[in-house]
């Protein structure tokens, strides 16, 4: 859709809630997507409210307390043996890296 | 030890403060080991019907009450916590002891590190007794979405006992620990806490160091105390807040000094109720929950302090916002889930099919709701409506909140609409969410806020009233509490 077309809020369709579990890396059974359809609709028509508020010339908060960079000083710090007991807890390694299946070769 | 044994639904003992516990531990009057006996064979007596923990330490905790009871006999000061047993939420990294957030996907990893209040507590000579259930990743209201099973309300064992903190509520409440600590991000203390009857704080955002506290919302997550009394809320927050150079949106200031004010009274204060919900259109809310807030209000006037009505209409919104933009900021944080660098790993036959799988089975129902609900509000099209709005609401909400501090030191609501439910009560996702109501515009502001228990309401059980302040307002916030507590007794 794009970015300038009036939206709908609210009316969610089940292919949308199918390409959102895509992007989220999440296979979903079709039932489960009936289930998850209803009730994500459920929540955008809840959210409705917020469009009642006029909000033009509104900066959006991202972060709720006012704070700049806090920099510390410019020294080295010891960080040995902290790479091997993040390697310790890796479902795979080899050559202290982490190991996945191939990333290429295999079509999803 | 425990109700549970004289047939009753219950499982509650008589209790004392961490304040008075440390006071005896130090001055050698009793010893750590006998203090942490009691708690132990607490636990064993109650926890398989409660269900709080997921991990007991007790091995660990006694090795670390005996180095205590050593320092004593050394005539060496452990600290202002010295050998009161606390209890952790599980989603506070400790070393090498499993770290789940009640999910699939991390159980059995242990993290290499301590979060920064795990380690201040140790300093102050507290003894972890355990890791607390949660709704999965602290999603929930209820503990009812933990991957390991429900936690029960001590109060009635087939109720929930709020959540997502609710291990750590019933923990409190049961006798098991004194002190627990939680995550609150959208009432996640402050709701179990009410459900429970016991005390729950959540600091001003970056009072306290969410470094080791594993993110959900990072906008919105703060960590803090659950306990018994309003003193012994206090103690923790000086404990385990003050700058943390590992948090970047850790405040570079020491913790407010909010226990040398604890007893200075309300006289003169101004304290606002908020109208949008502290009234009958609040959804979902119940009278006993309403004429309690009612009492405490008038009570507070009583007692000196100015009471009026005050309006904030955009905090009914909150809900909305909060639903938009934990969501939002849960799918960005909860991405690192992929079976690569740690958690549990499903097969697949390339990485992005084996990302999949582990996804798949290792998260519950709600975290992937949440999940595809942010997803879907920040992606192209859907943003300006969804996150883009919500963000300049929440705006609006702290400008409104802002000006009303103006006229107000604190303000004045329930904690929760509802005393505790019954397990499968509220298995509508909407209707679960509509319990936050009164808790997230705190979140969403940033600002503190603290649920005192307050009489008990329908099925003669525990109502909290939530005492909010303005940033960095702990002062305030902590003398209303203690008035509260010192009248509800």
């Amino acid at each position: 859709m794009a970015q300038n077309e009036p939206v709908d809020p609210g009316r969610l369709t089940r292919d949308e809630v199918a390409k959102v579990a895509r992007l989220a890396l999440l296979n979903l059974s079709d039932a489960e997507l009936d289930t998850f359809t209803g009730q994500l609709e459920a929540v955008l028509d809840r959210a409705q409210d917020l469009q009642e508020f006029d909000v033009s010339g509104v900066a959006p908060t991202d972060h709720p307390y006012p704070l700049v960079n806090v920099l510390r000083d410019d020294v080295s710090e010891d960080w040995s043996g902290v790479g091997d007991a993040a390697l310790a807890e890796a479902p795979e390694s080899e050559d202290r890296m982490f190991k996945v299946p191939p990333a290429l070769g295999e079509e999803l | 030890m425990s109700d549970k044994a004289n047939g009753e639904n219950r499982v509650t003992r008589p209790q004392s403060s961490a304040v008075d516990l440390a006071a005896s531990i130090r001055n050698g009057s009793v010893s750590a080991v006998e203090v942490l006996s009691q708690y132990l064979d607490a636990i064993d007596a109650g926890d398989s019907e409660v269900r709080a923990f997921n991990t007991v330490l007790a091995e660990n905790a006694l090795q670390d009450a005996t180095k205590i009871d050593e320092q004593v006999a050394a005539g060496n000061d452990p600290g202002p916590l010295a050998g009161v047993p606390v209890a952790l939420k599980d989603n506070l990294c400790t070393n090498a002891i499993p770290t789940t957030c009640s999910s699939r996907v991390l159980e059995r990893w242990k993290p290499p590190y301590d979060a920064t209040v795990v380690t201040r507590l140790k300093q102050a000579g507290a003894i972890i007794v355990g890791k607390t259930n949660l709704d999965e990743f602290a999603m929930g209201s209820s503990t009812e979405n933990s991957a390991f099973g429900p936690t029960r309300n001590p109060h009635n064992l087939e109720r929930v006992p709020g959540g997502s903190s609710g291990g750590s509520a019933a923990a409190v409440a049961a006798g098991f620990a004194p002190v627990a600590l939680g995550s609150d991000t959208g009432g996640s203390i402050r709701q179990p806490a009410a459900l429970c009857g016991v005390v729950g704080l959540k600091p001003t955002y970056g009072g306290v160091s969410r470094y080791g506290l594993i993110a959900f919302a990072s906008s919105l997550d703060q960590v803090g105390p659950l306990t018994n009394t309003v003193g012994d809320s206090a103690l923790v927050y000086e404990v385990i807040g003050g700058h943390d150079r590992r948090d970047s949106t850790s405040i570079p200031e020491p913790p407010q000094p909010v226990v040398r004010c604890l007893e200075q009274g309300i006289e003169g204060m101004k304290v606002g109720v908020v109208a949008e919900l502290s009234g009958s259109s609040l959804e979902g809310v119940e009278p006993e929950v309403l004429a309690r807030t009612r009492e405490a209000a008038d009570a507070l006037a009583a007692a000196g302090a100015k009471v009026e009505t005050v309006s904030v209409p955009s905090s009914v919104a909150g809900l909305s916002a909060y639903y938009m933009i934990a969501p939002a900021e849960a799918s960005s944080n909860l991405a690192r889930y992929d079976g690569v660098r740690y958690g549990q790993r499903q097969p697949g036959p390339n990485t992005a099919a084996m990302m999949a799988a582990t996804r798949t089975a290792g998260f519950g129902d709600e975290v992937k709701r949440r999940i595809m609900l942010g997803t879907y509000a920040l992606s192209a099209g859907y943003w300006d409506a969804f996150y883009g709005q919500a963000q300049k609401v929440r705006t609006l909400m702290i400008n409104q909140f802002d000006e009303v501090y103006q006229d107000f030191d604190v303000l004045l609501s329930p904690s929760s609409p509802c005393v505790a439910f019954p397990l499968g009560a509220k298995a509508d996702p909407m209707t679960m969410y509509i319990n936050d109501v009164c808790t997230v515009p705190s979140n969403l502001t940033g600002h503190p806020a603290i649920s005192v228990p307050f009489g008990t309401g329908r099925d003669g059980l525990p109502v909290g009233v939530q005492v909010m302040g303005p940033l960095l307002g702990e002062i305030p916030m902590f003398r209303v509490a203690r008035a509260l507590e010192e009248i509800a007794r």
